[in-house]
C-alpha cells in the first residue's frame, strides 16, 4: 500500500503488493535486542527507486544502523521483509550480496589489505574476472583520487583517507543499490565532492543509493527522498523540498551575543536553542518580526555580535520532527 | 555465489598482507619459542633414545603451526567478529566456509618458514635422520588443517573475544603438552588418552618418520585422522560464522 509520501506501509496482502520496480522495498520491520526497553527499529516501511538517494536521519540511537544492517542481511528482522530488486532477502545476506554493497560505519576488515588490494579483492569477490577487477580498481582509485595510495595499507591511513578506501571498495563490481552508512565521515571537501560526483555517475546508471548520514547539511543538497527516524519509529519520510514545507510558515531566527545576553529566552517565544551566547529559535514570522524588534532596539542591539534570519533547514525539520515525536510519546 | 576455489584465493591473498602488517613479527616469535624449547631440550635430554628425539622435535614443528594456525587465528577471527570486521565478508556473495578456508589457508602459509627452519634445526641438533624428512609437508598440511579448523572455531564460536583468546593460549599449551613431552615415560593411561586425541596425531607421524624404522601404516592413519579431525572443525567454524552473520 503506497501513502502519498511514497512510503509502502504494512498491509495484511504485503506479498501481493510488492513494487517490482523498486531497487528495495521495506515492509514492516521490527527489532528489538534483548533486555532493551523498546523496540530498535519499529514498523518501519519504505522503498527506494532506481537512479534515487534515499536518506535515513536521526539522532544516535533512533535505530539508523539497526535498520540498514536489517536491510543488508545482517540482521533478521523480528517481523518484516527486505526486498532487493523483488527478490526475498530477508535476514540472507548472502542473498542480498547479489545486489548490495554495504559500507558500515567501521571497516576493521581491510585495514591490513593495501588499498588497491582491498578494492581489487572486494570486486573479485562480488564476480569480477581478475582482470576486470584490476580494471575496474583502476578506474574507482583515479574516480576518488586514491591512485598515489594504491600501495599504502588502508590501516596507515589517515582516518578521512580509510573512509575514501571503503568507499571505493563499496563501490566495486558495480551493485545497483549502495547501502552507505556515513559514507563521508571526516572527509575533506575535495573528497567529499569525488565521492558525490562518484555516487552521482552511479545514480544516472540507475543505481539506488541508501545513505545513513549526521550530516544533515550535506544530506539536505543530495538527498532525493528522507527517512526521519525517532527511537526506532519512522516520523517522516518526504522528498526535503516537501518536509520543510511542512514547517513553510516558520523562520529561524539566530541572534549571536558578545557578552551576556540582555535578553531572557522568554522574550522572543518559542523554543531557544542556547549554545553558549549562541541562540537559535524557528517562529512564525509575525512572532519572528516581534523577536526582531526586541532584538534590534536598545541594549539588545549593542550587546549583538551577529543575526541572521533564513528559512528552516532540514536541520530544523529533523528537530521539529523529534519534538513533535517526542510531545506524541509523552502524551 | 562465487566459485569456492576463486573466493579462498581472494580471501587467502587479501590474508597475506596481515603477515607484512605486523603479523610477521609474532611468527618470528612463534618460531623462536620453538627454537629456544628445542635448544633448552637438547640440553637435557640430548642422549635420550633416538624415538624420544624424533617426537621432541616433531613436537617442536607442530608447535610453531599450532601457534599460528590456532592460537593466532583464534585471536584475528575473533577480534574481526567483536569488531564488525566479519560483516564486510558476510555482505559479500561468498560461502561461510571460502572465508573460513581463506583465512585457514593464509595462517598456515605462515607458518611455513617457522616449520622448515624448526624441523632442520631439531633434526640438526638432535642428530635424526634427514631421510623421511618429506613426511613434514603431510604432517604440516593436515596439522594446519587440524589446528586451523580448530583456532576457527575458537575464534568464531564464543560470544566473547576473550574466550577466543583463552582457547587459543589453552589449546597451544595442550599441544605443547602433547608434542613436546615424550610419550614414554609418561603413566599408561596418560600416554593412552594422550596418543587418543588428534592434537598429538600428527606430531606422534612425524616422530614416527624421523626414526629409523617408520610405522607407515600408523602415519597414514594418523595423517588421516588429523585431516578428518581439521575438516570437523573447519565445518563447524563456518557453521559458526555462518550463523553470527544470521542474529
Amino acid at each position: 500500500m503506497k501513502s502519498d509520501t511514497g512510503t509502502t506501509t504494512p498491509d495484511a496482502d504485503s506479498d501481493t503488493d510488492v513494487d517490482v520496480s523498486a531497487a528495495c522495498a521495506v515492509n514492516g520491520l521490527v527489532r528489538a535486542y534483548r533486555g532493551a526497553d523498546r523496540r530498535a527499529v519499529d514498523d518501519v516501511s519504505f522503498d527506494v527507486r532506481p537512479g534515487e538517494v534515499f536518506g535515513v536521519l536521526g539522532r544516535n540511537g533512533a535505530g539508523k544502523t539497526t535498520l540498514v544492517r536489517m536491510l543488508v542481511g545482517l540482521l533478521r528482522p523480528d517481523d518484516g521483509t527486505v526486498r532487493v530488486a523483488g527478490a526475498d532477502v530477508t535476514g540472507r545476506a548472502a542473498d542480498a550480496a547479489a545486489h548490495v554493497a554495504y559500507l558500515p560505519q567501521a571497516e576493521s576488515a581491510l585495514t591490513d589489505m593495501s588499498v588497491r588490494t582491498a578494492v581489487e579483492t572486494t570486486a573479485r569477490l562480488r564476480g569480477l574476472p581478475r582482470a576486470g577487477a584490476r580494471a575496474e580498481t583502476a578506474d574507482l582509485l583515479a574516480e576518488l583520487e586514491l591512485t598515489g595510495l594504491a600501495g599504502t595499507r588502508v590501516g596507515k591511513l589517515s582516518g578521512g583517507q580509510r573512509r575514501l578506501a571503503g568507499v571505493a571498495a563499496a563501490l566495486a563490481g558495480g551493485r545497483r543499490l549502495l547501502v552507505l552508512d556515513e559514507p563521508t565521515t571526516g572527509l575533506d571537501l575535495d573528497a567529499r565532492r569525488a565521492v558525490w560526483r562518484a555516487l552521482d555517475r552511479r545514480r544516472a546508471g540507475g543505481a539506488a543509493v541508501v545513505l545513513v548520514t549526521h550530516n544533515v547539511l550535506e544530506a539536505e543538497t543530495v538527498l532525493d527522498r528522507v527517512l526521519v527516524l525517532h527511537r526506532g519509529r519512522t516520523v517522516a519520510c518526504d522528498t526535503p523540498g516537501r518536509l520543510k514545507e511542512r514547517f513553510g510558515g516558520l523562520v529561524r531566527l539566530d541572534l549571536s551575543w558578545r557578552d551576556a545576553p540582555p535578553l531572557s529566552p522568554a522574550d522572543l517565544g518559542g523554543d531557544v536553542r542556547a549554545t553558549g551566547n549562541r541562540w537559535s529559535v524557528r517562529l512564525p514570522v509575525e512572532d519572528a518580526r516581534r523577536a526582531l524588534d526586541a532584538v534590534l532596539t536598545g541594549a539588545a542591539y549593542a550587546a549583538l555580535d551577529d543575526f541572521g534570519l533564513a528559512p528552516p533547514s532540514l536541520e530544523d525539520v529533523l528537530l521539529a520532527c523529534d519534538a513533535d515525536s517526542g510531545r506524541e510519546e509523552s502524551a | 555465489m562465487i566459485p569456492m576455489i576463486t573466493s579462498i584465493a581472494a580471501v587467502h591473498s587479501a590474508q597475506l598482507g596481515r603477515a607484512r602488517a605486523g603479523g610477521g613479527a609474532v611468527v618470528v616469535v612463534a618460531t623462536v619459542q620453538s627454537l629456544a624449547i628445542l635448544a633448552l631440550l637438547r640440553g637435557v635430554g640430548g642422549t635420550a633414545d633416538a624415538g624420544a628425539r624424533a617426537a621432541v622435535v616433531s613436537g617442536a614443528v607442530l608447535t610453531v603451526v599450532a601457534f599460528i594456525a590456532w592460537n593466532l587465528l583464534a585471536q584475528r577471527l575473533a577480534a574481526l567478529k567483536a569488531g564488525g570486521g566479519l560483516d564486510y565478508y558476510g555482505t559479500l556473495p561468498v560461502r561461510p566456509a571460502a572465508v573460513v578456508l581463506g583465512f585457514c589457508s593464509s595462517y598456515a602459509v605462515f607458518a611455513v618458514p617457522g616449520v622448515v627452519l624448526t624441523a632442520v634445526a631439531g633434526m640438526a641438533l638432535f642428530g635424526l635422520p634427514f631421510a623421511q624428512v618429506w613426511v613434514l609437508i603431510p604432517a604440516a598440511v593436515t596439522g594446519a588443517v587440524a589446528f586451523g579448523g580448530l583456532g576457527a572455531l575458537s575464534g568464531l564460536g564464543p560470544a566473547r573475544p576473550e574466550t577466543a583468546t583463552l582457547a587459543g593460549q589453552l589449546g597451544l599449551t595442550a599441544v605443547m603438552f602433547a608434542g613436546l613431552i615424550p610419550p614414554g615415560p609418561l603413566p599408561g593411561w596418560v600416554a593412552a588418552a594422550r596418543a587418543a586425541t588428534p592434537l598429538a596425531y600428527d606430531v606422534d607421524a612425524f616422530a614416527s618418520a624421523l626414526t629409523s624404522h617408520p610405522d607407515w601404516p600408523g602415519i597414514a592413519l594418523r595423517l588421516a585422522g588429523s585431516a578428518l579431525f581439521g575438516v570437523c572443525c573447519l565445518a563447524l567454524a563456518a557453521r559458526a560464522y555462518g550463523r553470527s552473520l544470521n542474529r
